[in-house]
């Protein structure tokens, strides 16, 4: 019984994260883009918890559904005016046939490939395991990550600030 | 036969991919392909979690932790592109992507 009610999560959230991404593509007016897009985020964040990615959700929800979406909101708000023309009809043709390719291709190549798979599923929660990887094997790249970020943080001020 | 497999999460993780393709390509206005952008790093996020799950591996949460590096890049890249997008607004006044010709020859 519960992979019936794991599989109508899945379709139902699947559903909810596709639909708001083609919103987000087919809404004209930028804030309403924001919003789809916000709904494609916490779909996602669902999703994540169905595969037992507890901290992934979290993170998801506090980071793309809120700092992320912030500053698009931010985006929008600070450049007024924007009327977006509708697309040259070829454009559009093409980035259809394009992304269309990339569906079809990666389907069959990620459908294709023999993965081993796991034989037994872990249902532990995620937060401990992930803070001990990160802190021993992976502290190199998360301390990187830090210099990432506070580079950004000081370039998008620089940029961004009035001269 | 309901159980949910691999394949779902890597179906959806290349669905998402391909509409925020689609909307980077297709989208004229600079915060609009910032957002498909954002979309496409879900896609592959989605694929990741899932395979991370599901495949063989003896630490089977190296994919979340691809997931959380991705993110943190992902939100750099966001602060860097939106902080480019309102200096170049405030000299130009527009945000079309199709007029920003000035490092054109």
């Amino acid at each position: 019984m519960t992979d019936v009610f794991a599989s109508i999560a899945f379709y139902t959230f699947g559903l909810v994260s596709v639909g708001g991404a083609i919103g987000m593509i087919a809404a004209r007016k930028l804030v309403h883009s924001a919003i789809f897009l916000v709904v494609s985020f916490l779909g996602v964040a669902a999703i994540y918890l169905l595969a037992r990615a507890d901290f992934l959700a979290g993170v998801q929800v506090l980071i793309y559904a809120g700092a992320i979406m912030i500053l698009m909101l931010f985006a929008i708000m600070l450049t007024p005016g924007q009327v977006e023309a509708a697309g040259r009809p070829g454009q559009q043709l093409a980035a259809a046939l394009v992304a269309g390719a990339f569906l079809v291709m990666t389907t069959f190549t990620l459908m294709g490939t023999s993965w081993p798979m796991a034989q037994t599923l872990s249902d532990k929660p995620t937060t401990e395991a992930i803070g001990q990887l990160i802190l021993n094997r992976f502290v190199l790249p998360f301390e990187l990550t830090s210099v990432l970020l506070l580079a950004a943080m000081v370039g998008a001020i620089l940029i961004a600030r009035e001269d | 036969m309901f159980a949910l497999t691999l394949n779902h999460f890597l179906l959806l993780g290349a669905l998402l991919f391909s509409i925020g393709l689609f909307g980077a390509l297709s989208r004229r206005n600079a915060v609009a392909i910032l957002m498909s952008i954002e979309l496409m790093f879900n896609g592959v996020n989605v694929t990741l979690v899932g395979l991370s799950r599901y495949v063989a591996s003896a630490n089977p949460l190296l994919g979340q932790i691809f997931a959380i590096f991705i993110i943190t890049v992902a939100a750099a890249e966001a602060a860097v592109g939106l902080a480019i997008i309102i200096a170049i607004y405030r000299d130009r006044k527009t945000i079309e992507v199709p007029d920003f010709d000035l490092m054109k020859w």
